[in-house]
């Protein structure tokens, strides 16, 4: 069913790596990706893969939640593998058959191309497990913020942003409304051609387009009734403060990034 | 006689073998005969609109079966078919599933997808239309031009046009004034037809379920926890109440009263009957 859809959920917690700032975490995982590129083979990739590794076992998130997420993603990471494999040359010669040859290198780059996509994508999913919707919003506008000087207005794209992801699941909820009472009026939204199937959708989209603008409409009032009027002068109920586990996450992140430029330097 | 609906152990599991697993009916036994007029209440969360959803065969049961004039609802996908026409389902709040260009054409729908011919769907429009007091001329509008009431019209229309031999309404006068109430309640029992067609219907409203129904079914975190007429289920009006179901006033008025020491019958649900239960009481009680 529609409801069991759980791309980029937020699992609560309570562990060390839920209660960080939102912003640690937005700033770590940027530095964490950075790494990840700078890295060029084993010992980078080691020490990468660990801090992840580690946050994983310090947020309690399932290794079937993260391998879940990582699902969608396998025929790019196999595509990818593939054709590092055939396209790298090199000077180790392993395989040569009619016009095509597979040289050691490739297969290097290969396996390291797929495990970099899979170690970035995993990053990404630890944030948003890790994060609510709201945090990860609130800590972007703040991130933001110096951005506001040459008027970009960073709060209205974070409210933006936090309205979409909260209907999220409402329009999901309203679609599997709305196609139940279609289907009780007879409505078969599986069988028949690609015309058919795009026909038999109309009764489906109209009304959740028009139940979305009413939604909007009625947000926007309430909204406007209680004198929501953007982010000039605006405060907040709960404010982010850095502690001093912030900034021993940062330093770690600091930390892991001079090392893995380092092996870079060093070539391992 | 076989009754027209039945679910036997009639299981239903929401999200089955995800962490956010949840049992929504557990084991649900049910039977209605032909011409019931059946009322379900029950607090939110309690399993009561999940299911309805499974009596037309919308939803698939976990474990166990719906049953169909004695057959299984999904021993076919053409049966399964043919049941969702036979037993009519209006959602709530049905005014938000209008789509079509015009109030006829909304109509048409169920009918349309029925593949019943032409003048045999314009007459089924017509008579649906005319059943719940739409007049001619609205036909032609746009469904999204007419008031909230109306628009709840439409939707049922669309429903009858089907003529279902079961119509099943989930909280059909939630939302409406009181007269828009009163005229949807008369039009469900229009419809039922001194029972030439079987009605059953979820509320809120004991009120409305007491005034209009033979049987009230009570559900209970997925159990059908009373099954009865009006008058044995508010005789458990301690139990309803624990249950968070709001009882009628005058039911607690006169529990109130039987428990201050008064030996009155405090399975009364209106005020008549409460009078009338009074004098009784007052009756017995000039002895003393």
């Amino acid at each position: 069913m529609l409801r069991d859809i759980t791309l980029g959920q937020y699992y609560p917690g309570d562990t060390l790596i839920h209660r960080l700032d939102p912003r640690t975490k937005l700033v770590l995982t940027m530095v964490y990706i950075v790494a990840l590129f700078t890295a060029i083979v084993y010992a980078g990739y080691a020490l990468v893969f660990l801090f992840l590794a580690v946050s994983i076992l310090i947020s309690r998130i399932r290794l079937k939640s993260i391998l879940s997420g990582l699902k969608p993603l396998i025929v790019i990471v196999l595509i990818t593998g593939i054709l590092n494999l055939f396209y790298t040359k090199g000077e180790h010669l392993l395989v040569h058959f009619w016009r095509i040859s597979i040289y050691w290198e490739g297969v290097e780059t290969a396996v390291f191309m797929a495990l970099r996509i899979m170690l970035l994508i995993a990053g990404t999913l630890l944030l948003t497990y890790t994060t609510s919707p709201l945090q990860l919003t609130d800590g972007l506008e703040s991130l933001l913020n110096p951005l506001k000087k040459i008027h970009v207005p960073v709060h209205e794209l974070a409210m933006m942003m936090s309205i979409a992801l909260r209907f999220i699941p409402t329009l999901i909820e309203e679609t599997d409304k709305i196609m139940s009472a279609q289907r009780a009026r007879g409505a078969d939204f599986e069988t028949g051609g690609l015309i058919a199937k795009a026909k038999a959708l109309l009764p489906l989209l109209i009304p959740l387009f028009v139940s979305a603008f009413r939604r909007a409409d009625e947000l926007a009032t309430a909204m406007e009734s209680r004198c929501y009027h953007g982010g000039e002068g605006r405060t907040r109920m709960k404010q982010l403060r850095m502690a001093r586990r912030d900034w021993a996450a940062l330093a770690v992140g600091v930390l892991l990034l001079a090392l893995v430029i380092l092996f870079r330097r060093l070539g391992i | 006689m076989t009754p027209v609906l039945q679910t036997v152990r009639l299981t239903h599991r929401y999200s089955e073998g995800t962490p956010f697993e949840r049992v929504a009916l557990d084991s649900v036994d049910f039977s209605a005969q032909r011409g019931e007029f059946i009322a379900v209440i029950g607090h939110t969360g309690s399993g009561k609109s999940t299911f309805i959803q499974h009596l037309n065969g919308l939803l698939k049961p976990s474990s166990g079966s719906v049953l169909f004039d004695g057959k299984d609802v999904h021993s076919s996908k053409e049966f399964a078919r043919q049941v969702r026409f036979r037993v009519g389902l209006l959602f709530q709040y049905p005014e938000y599933q209008l789509f079509e260009e015009t109030v006829y054409r909304d109509i048409a729908f169920g009918p349309r997808n029925m593949k019943l011919k032409d003048d045999e769907v314009d007459e089924r429009v017509r008579e649906a239309a005319d059943f719940v007091g739409l007049e001619e001329s609205m036909l032609e509008k746009s469904p999204f031009d007419l008031s909230g009431g109306q628009k709840r019209r439409v939707a049922i229309a669309g429903v009858i046009a089907m003529r279902p031999e079961v119509l099943i309404l989930d909280e059909p006068t939630a939302g409406l004034d009181p007269g828009g109430r009163e005229e949807l309640m008369e039009n469900i029992i229009r419809y039922h037809d001194g029972g030439k067609r079987t009605v059953i219907y979820i509320t809120h409203s004991m009120e409305d379920a007491a005034r209009t129904a033979q049987r009230i079914v009570v559900f209970n975190h997925g159990h059908i926890a009373m099954d009865g007429a009006p008058k044995a289920v508010f005789r458990r009006g301690f139990e309803l109440i624990q249950m968070g179901i709001i009882v009628p006033q005058i039911t607690r008025v006169m529990m109130r009263l039987r428990e201050l020491g008064l030996d009155v019958d405090d399975s009364v649900y209106t005020v008549d009957q409460a009078i009338a239960a009074l004098r009784a009481g007052k009756g017995g009680g000039g002895h003393a």
